[in-house]
């Protein structure tokens, strides 16, 4: 098992997995925590890499008052064991012969499943056009940064506090700013938003508002406790 | 077998020798759990319906039941998922009150709330200064994910008994499962004899 | 604390040998028909409840302990999955 630090708070754990079948960008696994006196605590993570022979990576967002995030960023190191369910959640996976652009909205660590969906379409050669829109409370809380500047033309917005010279967005996203980054309805892009609930319901709801089908829109809520 | 974490202690969790139900843990937490979308019915609009085996119904509406004498409880609540959180703090109305010999004879009751969400409970269970229709927690009215405006509240029992937004009793002469006994929680849900599925 | 069908995959994984993320369910109330993947999810409640998104009424329910898990169904009026 190896790791490495993304961000402040923010872990990529490596895991040694056999057996490991494989996996789609955008799956992710349930984990597993069982603790010496038999008390258990599962918890989701979006499968981050690539699938590579027996190899899983996840990333991990250190909640303040979360449970196990704690532990999987600050205490879990190599030897350390866990369970792994999975891969699921073949819905929240992009389809490579989809007709439409690729349009993926991330807020925080929410942009995990769609960095893993840009290296699949990397990996894949697919020319299909894509975007992302990646949703920061500040520059130091980006993860994946360079690599993401690599794979697409991202549009950052940093909603508390921005660096000097910061030419991007600086603002929640809104309707303004959303019809500024993603393609028109009429394009029929497919949408993949990803990240804290209170983020994908105000994204879902103001796509459904600019006439994206609901239908093209797939939403994966992380959840006030980052499951 | 499951395979143990090294190190990982699950961090809100700490067990108390005495005083807990087997198999809980203590938390501090109050998360919010639902079946479904939070109901928002304004009090003007609400009302408690107490049913008779009969179908007679005696219903009261928000403001008479606030002018029903009201009662301060303090207890542990115990959730089935194993937490447990202690010394809460309600206000709300006895549910003998609320039955007060109106079907005398009936053995079990099904609460019910907005959205088809119900759950049985044996009569015994739901009288005897066990059970209230509750409206305050800590000192203040309920939150809408706690249950506003009012809900069941039935600390003896699992938590899931304690049916939030609940809008009415269903008085029965025998026992009918609701939404999650049908699909194996326990008719009757006792955390100190660990009555969480059937069978146990 | 909604989320979404996606999140119940792994729990419907001990049932289904098929991603029952990806499968079609009619809703038996409105008759609308979307993947479970798309529906709302109530995780912990304390069972699983997956919710139509255009009526949310319930599609299923499932509930487990050590040994056992019980599902009911009887909010889809049908189910669809590709086979492999």
């Amino acid at each position: 098992m190896d790791s490495r630090d993304e961000a402040e708070g923010v872990r990529t754990l490596e895991l040694s997995v056999p057996g490991w079948p494989g996996h789609c960008a955008g799956q992710h696994a349930d984990l597993r925590l069982t603790a010496e006196d038999g008390y258990q605590a599962v918890r989701s993570y979006s499968l981050a890499g690539p699938p590579r022979n027996g190899t899983v990576e996840l990333t991990v967002e250190r909640l303040d008052d979360g449970e196990v995030s704690p532990y999987l960023v600050d205490e879990f190191r190599p030897g350390d064991q866990l369970e792994l369910r999975g891969p699921v959640g073949g819905y929240f996976v992009w389809d490579p012969s989809d007709p439409g652009p690729l349009m993926l909205i991330g807020g925080g660590s929410g942009v995990a499943p769609l960095a893993a969906i840009l290296r699949e379409r990397a990996a894949l050669g697919s020319s299909a056009p894509a975007r992302l829109l990646y949703s920061a409370g500040s520059e130091e809380r980006l993860i994946y940064r360079e690599e993401l500047d690599e794979l697409v033309q991202p549009s950052y917005t940093l909603t508390r506090e921005q660096p000097p010279g910061w030419t991007g967005y600086s603002r929640r996203v809104d309707r303004e700013l959303l019809a500024e980054t993603v393609w028109p309805a009429s394009e029929n892009p497919i949408v993949f938003v990803c990240g804290p609930t209170a983020f994908v319901e105000t994204v879902a709801e103001l796509l459904i508002d600019l006439g994206h089908a609901a239908q093209r829109v797939r939403t994966e809520r992380f959840g006030p406790t980052g499951k | 077998m499951a395979v143990i974490s090294r190190g990982f202690g699950g961090r809100r969790r700490r067990e108390q020798a005495e005083g807990l139900p087997p198999g809980q843990y203590v938390t501090d937490d109050f998360p919010v759990f639902s079946a479904g979308p939070t109901p928002h019915t304004p009090t003007e609009r609400w009302t408690f319906a107490v049913v008779a085996r009969d179908g007679r119904t005696k219903e009261s509406s928000w403001d008479e039941f606030q002018a029903l004498p009201s009662e301060t409880i303090t207890t542990d609540i115990h959730r089935v998922t194993r937490w447990s959180k202690l010394g809460t703090v309600w206000e709300g109305v006895s549910v003998d009150r609320l039955l007060e010999d109106f079907d005398p004879g009936a053995s079990h009751a099904m609460a019910y709330r907005d959205g088809g969400y119900t759950t049985n409970l044996p009569i015994e269970d739901l009288t005897g200064g066990k059970a209230w229709i509750a409206y305050n927690f800590d000192g203040r009215p309920l939150e809408p994910g706690h249950g506003a405006p009012a809900r069941l509240l039935v600390p003896h029992l699992y938590l899931w008994k304690s049916a939030k937004w609940v809008r009415g009793l269903q008085l029965l002469d025998h026992d009918e499962r609701g939404f999650w006994e049908q699909l194996g929680y326990h008719d009757r849900g006792d955390p100190w004899t660990e009555q969480r599925h059937w069978g146990d | 604390m909604r989320l979404d069908g996606n999140a119940a995959a792994g729990a419907l994984q001990e049932v289904f040998p098929l991603d029952a993320t990806l499968a079609f369910a009619t809703c038996a109330a409105c008759g609308a028909r979307d993947q479970l993947g798309g529906a709302q999810a109530y995780m912990d409640a304390p069972g699983v409840v997956l919710r139509c998104a255009h009526c949310e009424s319930v599609l299923l329910r499932l509930a487990r302990n050590e040994n056992r898990i019980w599902l009911e169904l009887s909010g889809c009026a049908s189910l669809e999955v590709r086979t492999p």
